[in-house]
């Protein structure tokens, strides 16, 4: 099966057309700041101007962007929120952005309502969802201008029935305003599941106009394949459902670059160092999937229940400025502007591109530029680098073990062919678009997060797995290549019933 | 008597978590309602139990109930303070301080917004100094303090007194009951304690200490030290283990959540195991199948990289920590105490040896 996986990064758009494995065509180009063009010039090289017959043997477009996680980080193109909250008198001892940083929160806070509603853990009503006095916010809603609306409701990925009333209710009074409800967006934990709601619809407006851009340029290179937009899991979905729920994209980047990784070298446990402009960072492959971080993660100051993958950055990238009179590295970068910049492309910065060229690890701008550059200085540098990605290296490690690293990104070659620590250093072949590799080889998940009662764990687990296999399907995947990436079954304490939440993910391809 | 700063507030956190020892975490959402709190400029008085009058009457309080409900609800200390009320009401006396069941975990904080809901003090102690999964386990209990009358209320119209009990485990079972019929979450108000009974049998000073353990890990963190070792330093505590977690294995029974971690040793424990069973609480640890602490020690499994603990319910498959040990108040390991809080009262069939006096 022939399929594009495209990578929209802050500064590259980079392209791959696959064939199964096998790389057909690969390109490396600068984003855009209408995100069209670059997607348009890709697609064009990629289909080789559009005479390639490849076009019409292509079943599947997947993009991966940080576009809507750098909306939220430099807090643009976001739409400003209605906040409802259904659960009192329960649910309001915190209340909602309460502890957002100030200048997202201006950013995004519209009108916000404290509905009485909302359910217990088992199913029965808190108090009587409030209906008269939620179709009187609806219309205060409408009145306002606000153009998006986050609803949560208490329980709700247990029990939708208040955040669906409530949908219903605003759609009847102010039939033009997009809803989120945090039910669709799953998981116990009201303030983080309510985080990711809001900031969900401040992403509405940005998150239809990009996708529509997307399809555009697409549609006019005369690939009629359906285009699928990356999540933080390493998996895909639909882009109707991804213009609906933008912020299942976020972190998409180093999963796709740890994926794609993994394909180039065929490895499923190592691990891999994405160096890039400005920085280089580390992730760990284990079983094929990134590992992932500890803790609760942190969108632009936000916390949310997303599960990202475990990365450490270093400023340690192709940019890095080198002094070359105090010997200082970095953490300054020339970023983007390298080939302006660098000294081999005839700029007036010392980078560590500019280094690796001179060593004749890497083929860039005029050699001849560095030819001058002092024995010492050359050292020292080698020995910093060296120093840094072991430390690096060492500190992603679970275990003394000497593991292999695989090394991708653009500035793949500033990384020396040994490491202490490392059994192996692996440079593959397309290192500079493992994203877009990672994308293109996306599959397809679904989840089931359900509390289950006075039911055998087997059962419950496998309940649990038909509800995510059928989801599974819904979003794309082939049944047959389903398999359970993830489960996590935890007993609730001082709740009687023998209650056993189960959350149970499965992975599969894409069917053809 | 003094006023917490609100970074005070935020090493409190991160000690109470310390305490929790497994069953309650590290109180995020509880601090933000006491930030919330200060930012209106509401102030805790924390009071030294010293400081307290003997005939001081003092309302010893609790969320009693699932965790996983207040993530949903959000902490709800207004229906502490309507069992307090409550109580106030069927003593016909008013309360002058506040003092928290447990230390450990999120009832830590609970003392604290009460406190200033109230506007009353909160008295630097608790009745476990850690966290224990039931209301008999508590200090006074095991001094043969009756718990009962004991206030329940949640935050609809709902409230009672249990005015009388033949015992503490009889206030629990009761307790537990009807806190389930109130969506598993409810505020409690113990019996009424005075001045002096707090002085001869609480666990003293416990809030200081909860503070002092989060400041050696700020300090830690912030200097680029290992907060993990400025733990076991603060506290003469030491370490049990450094691994992954390889398997968690839950069940639930009787509204406990009863099980064992296994886990896999890294660095100076490369090639070792550990085992930990918990009920609720962590109670047994074991080092290649040898016992190296239980309870009434307080065991408490960090994370690694910044010390934050982890609760039995969030424990799972490949976090990275560490396994310390911190020594129990001398009423935990009184003979009294022991009969309550004793490995053979979680139902195993060994006697408590302190983790400093384990073979090595």
């Amino acid at each position: 099966m022939k399929r594009i996986g495209i990578d929209v990064g802050g500064t590259n758009t980079d392209a791959v057309l696959l064939d199964g494995d096998r790389i057909l065509r690969s390109i490396k180009t600068a984003t855009t700041s209408d995100v069209t063009s670059g997607i348009r010039t890709a697609m064009d090289h990629i289909l080789d101007g559009g005479s390639s017959p490849d076009a019409r043997e292509i079943r599947a477009i997947m993009i991966g962007t940080t576009h809507f996680t750098n909306a939220v980080i430099e807090r643009r193109g976001l739409s400003k929120v209605a906040v409802i909250r259904i659960g009192l008198p329960a649910a309001h001892s915190i209340l909602p952005m309460q502890a957002w940083p100030a200048d997202l929160r201006r950013e995004v806070e519209g009108p916000v309502f404290m509905v009485r509603g909302g359910h217990e853990f088992d199913g029965r009503e808190i108090v009587a969802f409030d209906r008269a006095h939620m179709r009187q916010v609806a219309s205060e809603i409408g009145a306002s201008g606000v153009t998006a609306v986050a609803i949560t409701a208490v329980f709700s990925p247990l029990t939708a029935k208040c955040e669906e009333e409530a949908a219903a209710i605003m759609a009847e009074v102010a039939p033009d305003v997009s809803i989120t409800l945090s039910s669709q967006l799953g998981r116990i934990g009201l303030i983080e599941r309510e985080n990711a709601t809001i900031i969900n619809s401040a992403l509405h407006s940005l998150a239809g106009e990009t996708i529509a851009a997307f399809k555009e340029a697409i549609g006019e290179s005369g690939v009629k394949a359906p285009l699928y937009l990356t999540q933080n899991d390493g998996t895909v979905m639909q882009a109707a459902q991804a213009a609906r729920f933008p912020v299942l994209c976020f972190a998409s980047g180093p999963t796709n670059s740890m994926r794609g990784a993994r394909m180039l070298s065929g490895l499923d446990e190592a691990i891999v160092l994405d160096v890039g402009g400005t920085t280089t960072d580390a992730g760990v492959l284990v079983s094929g999937f990134p590992r992932e971080a500890n803790s609760k993660v942190d969108i632009g100051g936000v916390s949310t229940f997303f599960r990202m993958p475990d990365v450490l950055a270093i400023a340690l990238g192709g940019g890095t400025i080198v002094d070359e009179t105090t010997e200082s590295i970095g953490p300054a970068s020339v970023g983007y502007r390298i080939s302006e910049k660098a000294r081999v492309k005839g700029g007036d910065t010392l980078t560590l591109t500019d280094m690796a060229v001179h060593a004749g690890r890497m083929d860039f701008g005029t050699r001849s530029h560095v030819d001058d550059l002092p024995e010492a200085l050359v050292k020292h540098v080698e020995t910093w680098i060296r120093d840094r990605l072991a430390d690096l290296v060492d500190r992603m490690k679970t275990s003394a073990a000497d593991l292999p690293v695989i090394v991708v990104g653009g500035g793949a070659a500033l990384v020396p062919d040994a490491l202490s620590g490392v059994s192996q250093v692996i440079k593959v072949e397309h290192a500079g678009v493992a994203n877009a590799v990672g994308a293109a080889m996306a599959q397809v998940s679904g989840e089931c997060d359900q509390i289950f009662y006075d039911l055998d764990r087997q059962q419950a687990l496998d309940t649990a797995r038909n509800i995510a296999e059928k989801r599974a399907v819904e979003a794309g995947a082939d049944f047959s290549t389903l398999d359970v990436l993830d489960i996590e079954d935890v007993p609730m304490a001082y709740i009687p019933g023998n209650p056993l939440r189960v959350r149970l993910r499965v992975v599969g391809n894409l069917s053809a | 008597m003094r006023e917490l700063e609100f970074d005070e507030l935020e090493a409190l956190a991160i000690g109470a978590g310390v305490l929790g020892t497994g069953g309650g975490n590290h109180p995020h959402l509880e601090l933000m309602c006491a930030q919330a709190d200060y930012e209106r400029g509401r102030r805790i008085s924390l009071i030294d139990p010293q400081e307290l009058a003997d005939d001081a009457r003092i309302a010893v309080v609790c969320i009693m109930g699932a965790p996983l409900v207040t993530k949903e609800r959000l902490p709800e200390p207004d229906s502490i303070c309507r069992a307090v009320r409550l109580m106030e009401a069927h003593c016909g006396r008013p309360f002058d301080a506040i003092m928290s069941i447990e230390i450990g975990g999120e009832n830590a904080f609970f003392a604290m917004l009460v406190g200033m809901e109230l506007g009353l003090p909160v008295v630097d102690a608790d009745t476990m100094g850690r966290a224990f999964p039931e209301a008999q386990m508590a200090s006074f209990a095991i001094r043969g303090l009756s718990v009962a009358p004991f206030a329940i209320a949640d935050i609809r119209e709902n409230a009672m007194i249990i005015a009388e009990a033949e015992n503490a485990t009889r206030v629990e079972r009761i307790g537990r009951k009807t806190v389930v019929e109130l969506g598993s979450i409810a505020g409690t108000c113990a019996a009424p304690r005075s001045g002096r009974e707090v002085k001869d049998h609480a666990i003293l000073n416990s809030v200081s200490r909860a503070i002092r353990i989060g400041r050696a890990v700020i300090a830690a963190k912030e200097a680029g030290a290992n907060p993990v070792d400025a733990v076991l330093a603060a506290e003469k505590g030491a370490l049990l283990f450094t691994g992954k977690v390889q398997d968690v294995n839950r069940r639930t029974t009787d509204g406990f959540v009863r099980g064992k971690a296994t886990l896999q040793g890294r660095g100076d424990f490369e090639n070792r195991g550990m085992e930990i069973d918990f009920q609720n609480e962590f109670s047994v640890a074991k080092l290649d199948g040898r016992i190296v602490a239980c309870v009434p020690d307080l065991i408490t499994v960090l994370d690694e990289e910044n010390a934050e603990a982890i609760g039995t319910e969030v424990l799972r498959y490949g976090q990275r920590v560490s396994v310390v040990a911190l020594p129990a108040d001398p009423i935990m390991t009184s003979s009294e105490g022991l009969a309550v809080v004793g490995p053979r009262a979680f139902g195993f069939d060994f006697d408590y040896r302190p983790f400093t006096e384990q073979p090595a």
